[in-house]
């Protein structure tokens, strides 16, 4: 039964036939734990709970784990509620990559929770990709919690897409302290319709000396779709530099609001901030046009580059 | 034969008339240049050719193939095979090469888009998978651009400025594309003020002010514009008294 529930899955999200066994993974539907496989230096625990799972995740001091690990989260059911608890150590030197897949391919009416708290240790590594896969009507609710801190030299970087099905409901909220030279980087890319609502509060403060943080937002929103996104970073130390990037697309009665924060303590530190939400540009249409496409090939086309 | 007509186009942006009552034929199959000094029209003559949206309000008629193509939306005409390049082309955030060729390719294929790139001298290994944005230089987003006019296959192209930003070595390779262009039955009409553009024309369109100062020979059109277009101290105002006479005895 678990291995059928695994097939099943895997096959939302394509990968019944290419997934590796073998490769350090987890997967975990509603609050059962299905499948799971450590490398050596990778610890996973996890503990089932009434509506969900909690995991500890932890990378030994040292370790490089070169294949990344697989995180497969689903919700078989068309409704009920999944909390992912996460809490995640990644010791000095160690390196590590994260590729995560959400999958609700029944949903009608399904809440997804995640709370994590991460920790990458001094001269760390450690990358999170993200990829949602919802169904076409869209009653999902995401939302996300992440709280990170990185240790001096550390490395995070988080990538978030949504670009499969209808988004429904989410709501972002990730935040990183960056000790002295440890770098931050945080993306999401997400496509709203029809009603979707889009809520996304990434936020960075730059703690220690020669820190790095860059967040960025690509949106597109189309019909009566509605994106507000809230992205800030807090320079406080010398020779800290962070940007923060948002980049939205409207069509039809889409909405998009975007408010980059930035703010600097230190004459050393160096924050900037780029904001641009419209159409689809129109050089860029009229080059497509040009060629032949419509014009609605060419919004898509355009809508496709900005969130690949 | 020609394949496009402008009969007697005039266009105004902001009251101010842009085109002036401009009549011209292009010929199928051959490379012809509009030539004139800054302010002149010429960019404005590919547009309204094109059909782009700010363009559309002209008076006059554009025939191609014998047929009116004014009412033809920008895609419409493309669909055509009519095309255009712009003097500064498009930045596309994330969009790859290979995809920005492809949307135009008549043969939808990874050859095709290697094909294209190596015709302007760009290594298809380097390119195909870089996005077309601001990490590639003007030159490099011409050349690009180039490589998705010659795997549309089109009827007919303007190239507006094709040197514009441009170094040495990838003009030449920008000619060779034009030369590739010709040879597979594409008319060009290139849209520029530079001498050295010009010389690849069969045929060449002096323009002032939106009016048709002269036609004919490249050579000669050359040699009028060097000598009294460049120096002329009235700025993209033409000798009236000239432009009829020159214009009677060469239209």
């Amino acid at each position: 039964m678990p291995e059928e529930l695994v097939e099943e899955i895997l096959g939302s999200i394509n990968l019944h036939r290419t997934f590796d066994r073998g490769a350090p993974h987890v997967v975990i539907n509603a609050n059962k734990v299905l499948s799971s496989q450590v490398v050596e230096g990778l610890e996973i625990e996890p503990e089932e709970l009434p509506d969900g799972v909690r995991a500890r995740l932890r990378v030994t001091g040292g370790t490089k784990i070169k294949q990344p690990v697989h995180l497969c989260f689903g919700m078989l059911p068309e409704r009920g509620i999944q909390k992912i608890l996460l809490d995640v150590e990644i010791e000095e030197e160690a390196e590590v990559s994260f590729m995560a897949h959400c999958t609700f391919p029944n949903a009608v009416d399904i809440q997804h929770l995640m709370e994590a708290e991460i920790r990458v240790g001094r001269n760390a590594r450690y990358s999170y990709f993200e990829r949602h896969w919802h169904s076409d009507e869209g009653m999902v609710r995401v939302v996300p919690v992440a709280r990170v801190k990185l240790a001096e030299g550390a490395r995070f970087s988080t990538e978030f897409e949504l670009l499969k099905g209808r988004v429904g409901i989410i709501d972002i909220d990730y935040h990183t302290d960056c000790q002295a030279r440890s770098s931050a980087e945080m993306k999401a890319r997400i496509f709203g319709r029809q009603d979707d609502r889009i809520k996304i509060k990434e936020s960075a403060s730059l703690e220690g000396e020669a820190s790095r943080a860059v967040l960025i937002t690509h949106i597109a929103v189309r019909d009566e779709a509605v994106a507000e996104i809230n992205n800030e970073i807090i320079a406080r130390a010398a020779y800290s530099r962070g940007h923060v990037d948002c980049k939205e697309i409207i069509q039809g009665n889409g909405v998009a609001r975007a408010v980059p924060v930035v703010e600097v303590h230190h004459p050393k530190a160096h924050v900037t901030h780029e904001a641009a939400i419209g159409s689809v540009d129109s050089k860029q249409l009229q080059t497509l046009m040009a060629r032949g496409l419509s014009e609605d090939e060419a919004v898509d086309l355009i809508i496709e580059g900005l969130l690949s | 034969m020609a394949i496009l007509e402008l009969k007697d186009v005039s266009f105004r942006a902001n009251s101010t008339g842009i085109l002036n009552g401009l009549s011209l034929e292009i010929w199928e199959g051959y490379v012809h240049a509009v030539v004139g000094p800054n302010g002149a029209g010429k960019s404005t003559l590919a547009n309204v050719i094109m059909g782009l949206p700010d363009y559309r309000q002209h008076q006059g008629d554009i025939l191609f193939e014998g047929q009116s193509i004014k009412h033809l939306n920008v895609d419409e005409r493309a669909r055509l095979g009519i095309t255009l390049g712009w003097q500064e082309p498009a930045r596309f955030e994330g969009l790859k090469v290979s995809q920005f060729i492809l949307a135009s390719a008549r043969d939808k294929n990874r050859e095709e888009v290697d094909r294209v790139l190596e015709l302007v001298g760009l290594e298809p290994v380097r390119y195909r998978n870089r996005a077309v944005d601001k990490t590639l230089s003007g030159g490099e987003r011409k050349r690009i651009e180039l490589a998705s006019i010659l795997a549309m296959k089109p009827r007919l192209v303007m190239l507006d400025e094709p040197d514009s930003g441009v170094d040495i070595e990838a003009i030449e390779r920008i000619f060779e594309a034009i030369a590739h262009l010709k040879q597979g039955g594409t008319t060009v009409l290139l849209i520029t003020h530079s001498a050295r553009v010009l010389e690849k024309a069969d045929h060449a369109f002096l323009i002032c002010s939106g009016m048709l100062v002269d036609k004919g020979e490249t050579a000669r059109i050359l040699e009028y514009f060097s000598g009294k277009c460049l120096p002329c101290p009235h700025k993209n105002v033409p000798d009236l008294n000239s432009l009829r006479k020159t214009g009677g005895e060469n239209a």
